[in-house]
């Protein structure tokens, strides 16, 4: 299968039981694109721009508003990998698998974060401050190995390196939570 | 005087931000009469961020490495008249490097020499020159030919010839026709395309409206991945600024030809680099490829004629019709004319983009453009074309880089991807790695791509932890050529090619993997083992300090020990132990 279904299967079922959703927020994009042929894609980027994730009411609701069945959005928002089903953590981590990240390295690092948040790549942490997520390939290959954060890039990693910006992001989030310690 | 700094996207990660900040706090402090630009990627991504200072008298000097302390120091060595500052400078007007002097820059003509977000700045280099001598000077049928005259071939990975596409689409009778730009550079490794649109956006627009004329088409579609935002925002601020001058749009250049592009953001997905995968996406499906005939041509987006054209190539048309197909023709060679854009990346010293003839030997390509290997290391293999391509060894280097002649290594000439690796790597993992990307990749339309490649992954995977069996090097060759004759598009086609590549010249090491349960390069950590010698250490503590999960313990000036159990071998301890130690050992 394709590879961005396997992240977010699991969780399937918890999302949508909780979801609140505001739907008003997406009038504006569908009133735009209803009617408008082979939109579907852009419509649903510009949901997950609103909520940061697809949740599965929203789905529903997009295959409503845009008469297409819901098993065709659910189709295509499973196929891309770009599309989430589950929320993100404040601080969304790219990890660059390319071919010049992984001769350089790019597994090491990856182990090395695993050890540092206990997630996996997919996942969020607990306090949902990150989610590890991997790219196919961030286009920065001379600074390889890469990872970005929240859309910036830092590089070239060692496992040491990429563990001091997670623990720099996260003293500085406590220290602005006012949250000393736990 | 004139300051430019490189704000592509490299650029941006390497700190190019804080460079343009440092150099708009020295303008306004000093009010000193500076005009400073945005310029793109000049290709030189190891010497990221970079700064261009361009004195009255026309001297340009490239200064690499900057950071916002070097600033000052530069400029204010400039205003003051003392010159340049000569150890920072990485290039210049008199003396370029021989990063660049040795490039023929077609495609990459403008790239990291102009503002990308100034049309002025672009017409002043000949912009939107050639679509007005092919409006107004040709016929489609002279464009046609002058294409076919320059021999260009796609530069996507097909390299199908240009002209042969352009002359079908545009033989196939339909009134509504479309011109689509393939932005969708998947490869990973690759990052050209990216870098044209950062850099040089109006080129791409101007070919595809030359495509437009010639082909008669109204409407062009940039389809360009989500990931790079920096390109579509270029992509848009180009669109607008050529609509405003009558280059795009109603009537462009007073005539009655209408040409108008749009963007559509892939969502990423590699298969979407596949003509039909493309367009079912752009009509917003799953992006699945299905069987040719029909060709885009004939019935492509919503069943309409629809050429699909690389950003490289389209990058090269207007140079090609202000220059002739003659002139692009004269560089390379007979087989393959014209020049070709590389992304030189890896174990390498000078990474980065690089446009050179075809013709060139890789070895030039890499030893004398890139510099040859980081660290001195011993060069291994170069791996070309992606996960559709393979991995040339050191025996070949000396072959000319052609469609053919790399065809004939096992590789391809592919989108111009070229990933050097050193005796470190292991080839055994790099077949892994690249299967790991095309089985998450494969659409699961045909079943041998969609098993098959998940069959060959866990037989890589498992020689990887050490529990290869005999036979296994046989099963993956039989299972390849499965793939192969099996699948509908050039994604399973070519899949197994980075498997057999490395057994065609590797195959001493799956031996090793599977027989001896060693991997040669140390890298396939089940079969590799940190050990710290008790006679060598020092107790000095710097492993243990240094390693990021913990665990290797020992009283100062005592040896230290290593926790199996724990060590996830990331080799932070091997590098952190002072050489005149070298207490760590891999084995």
């Amino acid at each position: 299968m394709h590879c961005s279904s396997y992240n977010h299967d699991k969780n399937l079922g918890s999302s949508s039981v909780q979801d609140n959703v505001d739907f008003s927020l997406l009038s504006e994009v569908i009133q735009c694109y209803q009617g408008k042929k082979g939109s579907l894609i852009t419509v649903l980027q510009k949901a997950q721009e609103i909520y940061g994730y697809l949740p599965l009411s929203v789905l529903k609701y997009i295959a409503k508003e845009l008469k297409v069945k819901p098993a065709v959005v659910y189709g295509v928002a499973t196929f891309y990998t770009q599309f989430r089903l589950t929320p993100v953590g404040k601080y969304l981590i790219l990890l660059c698998q390319g071919t010049a990240c992984h001769v350089n390295g790019a597994d090491t690092i990856k182990t090395a974060l695993y050890e540092e948040l206990k997630i996996k790549e997919g996942q969020t942490t607990e306090d949902g401050l990150f989610t590890l997520d991997t790219a196919a390939c961030l286009g920065c290959c001379s600074l390889a190995p890469v990872m970005m954060i929240n859309g910036q890039a830092y590089g070239p990693l060692t496992p040491e390196k990429a563990i001091n910006i997670i623990r720099g992001i996260y003293a500085a989030e406590k220290e602005s939570t006012g949250e000393g310690e736990n | 005087m004139k300051v430019s700094v490189g704000l592509g996207s490299c650029g941006i990660a390497a700190g190019a931000l804080e460079v343009w900040d440092a150099v708009q706090k020295v303008v306004n402090k000093d009010g000193a009469n500076i005009e400073i630009a945005v310029t793109g990627c000049i290709g030189m991504c190891h010497l990221e961020p970079l700064l261009d200072v361009i004195e009255n008298d026309g001297h340009v000097f490239t200064y690499g490495q900057v950071t916002g302390e070097k600033v000052t120091e530069i400029l204010s060595s400039h205003l003051a008249g003392q010159g340049p500052i000569r150890e920072y400078i990485v290039s210049s007007s008199e003396m370029s490097n021989d990063f660049l002097k040795q490039q023929v820059r077609v495609a990459l003509r403008n790239c990291g020499r102009i503002n990308p977000e100034s049309l002025d700045d672009y017409q002043a280099q000949g912009g939107y020159k050639a679509l007005e001598k092919a409006m107004k000077e040709m016929t489609p049928e002279e464009v046609i030919s002058e294409l076919k005259g320059s021999g260009l071939r796609g530069r996507g990975g097909a390299g199908f010839p240009t002209w042969f596409k352009w002359n079908a689409t545009r033989e196939a009778p339909s009134n509504e026709k479309y011109i689509v730009c393939n932005a969708d550079e998947g490869d990973p490794g690759a990052f050209m395309d990216r870098s044209v649109l950062e850099s040089d956006p109006h080129s791409v627009l101007e070919g595809m409206a030359i495509a437009g004329y010639v082909i008669g088409s109204n409407t062009g579609v940039i389809y360009c991945r989500a990931e790079y935002p920096l390109a579509i925002k270029r992509l848009e601020i180009a669109i607008k600024q050529a609509k405003e001058k009558g280059l795009l749009g109603n009537n462009i250049l007073e005539s009655d030809f209408c040409f108008d592009i749009y963007i559509k953001q892939g969502a990423g997905a590699f298969v979407c680099g596949e003509e039909t995968a493309l367009i079912a996406s752009l009509e917003g499906e799953r992006g699945m490829p299905r069987l040719k005939p029909p060709f885009p041509a004939q019935k492509g987006y919503w069943n309409h004629p629809t050429n699909i054209n690389n950003v490289e190539t389209l990058a090269n048309i207007p140079w090609i019709i202000s220059n002739g197909g003659q002139a692009f023709a004269a560089m390379g060679t007979e087989e393959s004319k014209g020049t070709k854009v590389f992304a030189l990346a890896g174990k390498i010293k000078h990474g980065g983009l690089v446009e050179v003839p075809m013709g060139k030997t890789l070895r030039e390509v890499i030893f004398s453009i890139g510099g040859g290997i980081k660290n001195d290391r011993k060069f291994k293999a170069v791996q070309m074309g992606g996960p559709s391509g393979g991995c040339i060894p050191e025996e070949l280097l000396d072959i000319p880089i052609e469609y053919q002649s790399i065809k004939d290594t096992g590789a391809i000439m592919g989108s111009g991807g070229m990933i050097v690796v050193d005796d470190t790597t292991c080839m055994v993992d790099m077949a892994r790695f690249f299967l790991d990307f095309t089985q998450k990749e494969s659409c699961g339309k045909c079943v041998q791509c969609r098993i098959g490649t998940k069959r060959m992954l866990e037989i890589l995977e498992r020689i990887c932890q050490g529990d290869g069996r005999e036979g296994d090097i046989e099963l993956l060759e039989e299972l390849a050529v499965e793939i192969k004759e099996g699948s509908l598009c050039g994604l399973g086609q070519s899949a197994p090619n980075p498997v057999l590549t490395t057994i065609r010249y590797f195959r001493s090491e799956y031996e090793a993997h599977i027989k001896d349960k060693k991997c040669p390069a140390l890298q396939c950590k089940n079969l590799i083992t940190y050990n710290i010698d008790a006679e060598k250490c020092k107790g000095c503590g710097l492993c243990a300090k240094k390693c990021p999960v913990q665990c290797i313990a020992g009283e100062r000036r005592e040896p230290h020990v290593i926790d199996q159990d724990k060590c996830i071998k990331c080799g932070t301890c091997y590098e952190a132990c002072p050489t005149k130690f070298a207490a760590v050992k891999v084995d």
